[in-house]
């Protein structure tokens, strides 16, 4: 293991994305990243009968599609690593009562993409597992029951709301040579800056992204200038200038090299207010357009930072504020 | 870091990041869909009092039953929630708005079954408006009474 400044590892192993799976809903499909995803449903439904076990159909496409790809089958697989934003993550517990190996559930909010790949990066590394498939999802419909109102209940939403991504996104990570090599990561700690509205959850990010960037690049060594891409999950159109920034008055910066996936998912026409969050949103993007766009050769090393607002209804309206967390994940494009 | 972004400021720094909200627009636009959906209440109002020949009192309750069906046959249909995108307090202030309330928490509970999932979360976001507005009419109740008295004694 390869501890590096207070809060980053690297591997000491070559850990490699072997392959990934991507489902989305009919949102998604028609934005401009529609034709990189695996499938797609033209039905928040998608064929089942309420958006609980839609959510579970979404993740249990992107674990079989990502298997299909690799050739393997669940006895191949060691472990299974996933969340959702679910209470007590039901759609990845759920799921994994058909899957046929360990399970850790992890929960991280919108932040869980780039945790659920750290961990299980790092377990390859120790040879604890051959094999890690790691799956994230969320639901539009779900998260609006959970989080916010009924999903028909007519409330003006303010232009600083994000809209929860409806989608899974699946990798299966492994010591198997592929062209995304996962080179090291760096843990967030938990962030809260008083933020306490919950619809700009894209501001009440941007600290805990600043943090783990900042962290990220001082444990490595690097500059913006290393990564050919520095990508958050969701910090939306209002949070992505934030961090920008913030970032600069460091004298940091990101400008050239910065993107946002909620803001990569959607088209402006699409009426989705300041983007697309939800733990689906940097997985649903990272695991096909990104990844496509580096065995293409466009992006050699990015920084892929997932970041989550750790918000609770009961507590929101206690009056506490919303704190949040980030973790990065650099990933490295490998000739093959 | 620049002190405007530390802690302590953050928030309000943040807020200054915020698309501006267009009131103006938003008030014409609230101003003319619920102002559209009166004209349909009182289009409805004349109706039943040239058709059923009922006195503009009794008319008023078919009416606003018939704008609570349509309420919660566009909520049903999911459009309702897109013209509240649109219009904001133009189409939650009028009765459709609470039509609304309870038709949409009743259908998202539907998969709880019946009677835990329906029954007990319809009034979800409704209820709060009736406890309040019963108590709220109690105490100008008593108000209007005891100021009767006073003036009549």
């Amino acid at each position: 293991m390869a501890k590096l400044g207070k809060q980053s590892w690297t591997l000491n192993q070559r850990v490699y994305i072997q392959e990934t799976g991507t489902s989305v809903g009919p949102k998604e499909s028609r934005g401009p990243l529609g034709d990189s995803f695996d499938k797609s449903y033209d039905n928040l439904y998608c064929g089942e009968d309420n958006w609980e076990m839609a959510e579970r159909k979404l993740l249990q496409d992107a674990i079989q599609i990502t298997l299909e790809k690799a050739g393997l089958k669940q006895q191949h697989i060691d472990m299974f690593i996933a969340g959702d934003l679910l209470n007590q993550n039901v759609s990845a517990n759920y799921t994994a009562r058909d899957m046929d190996m360990s399970y850790l559930g992890m929960f991280g909010a919108c932040s869980t993409s780039m945790e659920t790949l750290a961990v299980a990066s790092q377990l390859v590394d120790a040879g604890v597992a051959d094999r890690i498939l790691t799956a994230v999802c969320s639901h539009n419909a779900t998260a609006e029951r959970q989080f916010r109102f009924p999903t028909e209940y007519g409330n003006q939403k303010p232009a600083t709301a994000t809209s929860t991504a409806t989608g899974a996104g699946c990798a299966l990570v492994s010591r198997e040579k592929s062209q995304i090599r996962i080179e090291g990561a760096t843990i967030g700690k938990v962030v809260d800056f008083g933020a306490t509205n919950a619809f700009d959850l894209g501001s009440a990010m941007v600290p805990a992204a600043y943090d783990t960037i900042k962290r990220h690049l001082s444990d490595f060594g690097r500059t913006p200038a290393d990564y050919d891409l520095i990508v958050t999950g969701d910090l939306s159109s209002v949070g992505s200038p934030i961090l920008k920034d913030m970032l600069r008055s460091d004298g940091i910066n990101i400008d050239a090299v910065h993107k946002d996936c909620g803001n990569l998912l959607y088209n402006n026409d699409q009426g989705m207010l300041a983007g697309g969050s939800g733990t689906a949103c940097s997985a649903i993007v990272t695991y096909s357009h990104l990844l496509d766009e580096m065995r293409k050769g466009t992006y050699k090393r990015i920084l892929v930072t997932a970041t989550g607002a750790l918000m609770n209804p009961t507590l929101i309206r206690q009056k506490e504020s919303i704190p949040a967390i980030a973790h990065s994940v650099v990933l490295v494009r490998e000739e093959v | 870091m620049d002190s405007k972004f530390k802690k302590e400021n953050y928030t309000d720094t943040a807020k200054t990041y915020y698309p501006k909200v267009p009131y103006v627009r938003n008030c014409l636009k609230a101003f003319f869909v619920g102002g559209f959906i009166c004209l349909i209440g009182e289009l409805l109002t004349k109706f039943y009092m040239q058709v059923f020949d009922m006195s503009q009192q009794e008319a008023g309750t078919p009416t606003v039953t018939t704008l609570i069906l349509i309420s919660a046959i566009l909520t049903g249909l999911g459009i309702y929630d897109r013209i509240a995108q649109f219009a904001g307090a133009g189409s939650a202030v009028p009765v459709t708005g609470f039509a609304n309330a309870v038709t949409s928490a009743a259908l998202e509970y539907k998969s709880e079954g019946y009677v835990l999932g329906v029954g007990s979360n319809m009034f979800k976001l409704a209820g709060s408006v009736i406890v309040f507005g019963v108590t709220s009419a109690y105490i100008v109740g008593i108000i209007r009474y005891i100021f009767n008295q006073l003036i009549g004694g």
